[in-house]
């Protein structure tokens, strides 16, 4: 029942918003969809208020270096009535990666978009309070990319020269 | 606690002296009052700048990241058997949860299915770290309240809680006791006993608790009324568990999706009316009811037959097999060596902490590590309306407000 129930509803968006409703999949019972940037705030809402996705369950990113737009940006929703969930997926371009952002339909999805700008650096047009949430404020680079490492901190052996090295370069 | 008075040229925006929202640009003479992050209440390290007004809240922004220790990077370097260890050390009040939160996902990635035993041993694990973990808000909330003796109760019963957990796993709170697939070892001898005593003995102590605490008249008017939240606002909010239930929301997701075989135990699901903080009290008391109630049913009903799946690519043949066949040695070395890969693609698994929903978002590009892994976790949500509770509240009802969301700074921060 839930499948056909998905099923229609990616056909009901897929009417509703042609193109902007770029790849619809469903792997292991998870329904995500793939949006367009542009129509994403109108597909959030038409969601919410006609279709009822009115819990914001999370918002996150998944970076991958070697792809072009680089960045997938996630949020997922649910239904407390009709128990489903959608995953509402759009991406992001470098070098100063955007997307719209969703805090006028959810709420709550303010402190996750935060916190996606935080570790991902992914910047939310219309957010009204981007700030980072985990890392201080004075941060530089966002910890979650692929390209910043874990464990990124110099190390000096005994047995090389110091000379030229201020004791700020060691500690890096 | 550091206070400072600010004036409107000291307001502007900067690392130090962040403004808390555009629309906010307060008169002179309010006062800014750091609450934390090392301050009894906060029960961990969280930073609340309030503003006030006398003694009226006008605003205030909570400062997490203190104890931001990259979990969700760190996955990304351990194979899927590796991250079990950190999963519950984000939570730390409920570990198991974390625990089997976090093979879920693996598990519904891998599409695994696990033994009845131990998915009933899963159970019993989750509900006495439910318990742990509402007795512990028990005595710390009624702490921050000045209910001191109430703290020293709620630590003796979360300890017998702690044996067990110590008698099962070796470990007192950081128990890592599942695989993927099932649990590590089959429950000790002795220990089902041991669980009955701790069955037979929980309901008296919970009701010394409500008899000290539910129709205590200073209880009441800390908490009655305080912290209200609509049932609107709650799911507006996005907040979960408790929380929601108090506002009336009946959302569990033990019962709305079962999974490791809730839909076989017969409990409730408590619901408030008020969303307020006696609200909130209350509904942790009767879910240590009905976790009682699981435990006792899980306990009468318990399944016998293998604890872990036979399924070789995912899980370590047991070691009477190692001297016999060569094929075990082979998949123990691969597994033990590398671990398992799993599938493309990514899914979203959900269990029920104490705070409410507690999601593991789990990406997988084939390899034997996850990709990417996002965990959604309960107190994070449920600490974020915060500032829209304490709006207008006098300071005093900041710590009962807080008090009463129970969140974990170890899972809003990860």
């Amino acid at each position: 029942m839930t499948v056909s129930a998905s099923t229609s509803l990616v056909e009901r968006l897929g009417e509703r918003f042609k193109q902007a409703l770029q790849e619809s999949s469903d792997f292991r019972g998870d329904l995500s969809i793939v949006v367009d940037p542009a129509s994403l705030v109108a597909v959030a809402r038409y969601l919410k208020d006609e279709e009822g996705f009115d819990y914001l369950l999370y918002a996150t990113a998944v970076d991958w270096p070697a792809r072009d737009p680089r960045f997938s940006v996630i949020w997922e929703v649910r239904s407390l009535e009709n128990k489903t969930r959608i995953r509402i997926k759009t991406t992001a371009t470098m070098p100063e990666p955007h997307v719209p952002s969703l805090t006028s339909v959810w709420p709550a999805t303010n402190w996750h978009e935060r916190e996606t700008w935080d570790l991902f650096g992914i910047k939310f047009d219309g957010h009204p309070d981007l700030r980072r949430l985990l890392m201080p404020e004075s941060w530089e680079g966002h910890p979650l990319r692929k390209d910043y490492v874990s464990f990124g901190e110099p190390v000096i052996f005994s047995d090389q020269k110091l000379e030229g090295l201020e004791p700020d370069a060691i500690r890096g | 606690m550091a206070e400072t008075r600010i004036t409107q040229e000291q307001f502007g925006p900067g690392p130090e002296q962040m403004p808390f929202g555009p629309e906010h640009e307060p008169p002179s003479e309010w006062m800014e009052l750091n609450m934390g992050p090392q301050h009894p209440s906060t029960h961990g390290v969280l930073r609340v700048r309030l503003k006030l007004d006398g003694e009226i809240v006008r605003d205030a922004d909570a400062d997490v990241g203190y104890l931001h220790t990259g979990f969700e990077k760190s996955f990304e370097d351990k194979t899927y058997t590796q991250g079990i260890t950190f999963s519950d050390r984000m939570d730390y009040l409920a570990p198991p949860i974390n625990n089997v939160g976090f093979v879920a996902a693996v598990e519904k990635l891998m599409e695994l299915e696990v033994p009845p035993r131990a998915q009933a041993i899963r159970v019993l694990m989750m509900e006495l770290a439910r318990i742990a973990s509402h007795e512990l808000w028990l005595g710390t909330a009624g702490l921050d309240l000045g209910v001191y003796s109430g703290f020293f109760y709620a630590w003796r019963d979360r300890e017998l809680v702690l044996d067990l957990n110590e008698a099962y796993s070796g470990v007192r709170m950081m128990t890592s006791f599942t695989r993927v697939g099932g649990v590590a070892w089959d429950l000790p001898e002795g220990w089902l006993e041991q669980l009955q005593r701790f069955i037979d003995v929980m309901p008296s102590r919970i009701d010394d608790f409500e008899a000290m605490l539910s129709d205590n008249p200073i209880w009441h008017q800390r908490l009655k009324g305080v912290g209200v939240l609509s049932r609107q606002d709650a799911i507006e909010a996005g907040v979960t568990g408790p929380m929601l239930r108090a506002s009336g929301v009946d959302y569990d997701v033990r019962k709305a999706f079962p999974y490791c075989g809730y839909e076989q135990y017969d409990f409730e699901v408590p619901l408030g009316t008020a969303g307020d903080c006696y609200d909130r009290y209350r509904l942790r008391v009767q879910e240590m009811r009905e976790s009682l109630k699981i435990l006792q049913q899980v306990l009468d009903t318990l399944p016998g037959g293998p604890w872990l799946t036979s399924d070789r690519k995912v899980a370590l043949p047991p070691r009477s097999e190692l001297s016999k066949s060569m094929e075990s040695v082979i998949h123990h070395f691969r597994l033990v060596s590398e671990g398992f890969k799993g599938p493309v693609g990514d899914v979203y698994a959900f269990v029920e902490s104490p705070r409410g929903e507690l999601g593991f978002y789990l990406v997988s590009d084939g390899t034997n590590k996850p990709y990417r892994m996002k965990v959604r976790p309960p107190s994070f949500c449920n600490l974020q309306p915060l500032r829209q509770l304490v709006k207008g509240v006098l300071v005093a009802d900041v710590i009962a407000i807080m008090g009463s969301m129970d969140f974990i700074l170890g899972d809003v921060d990860r």
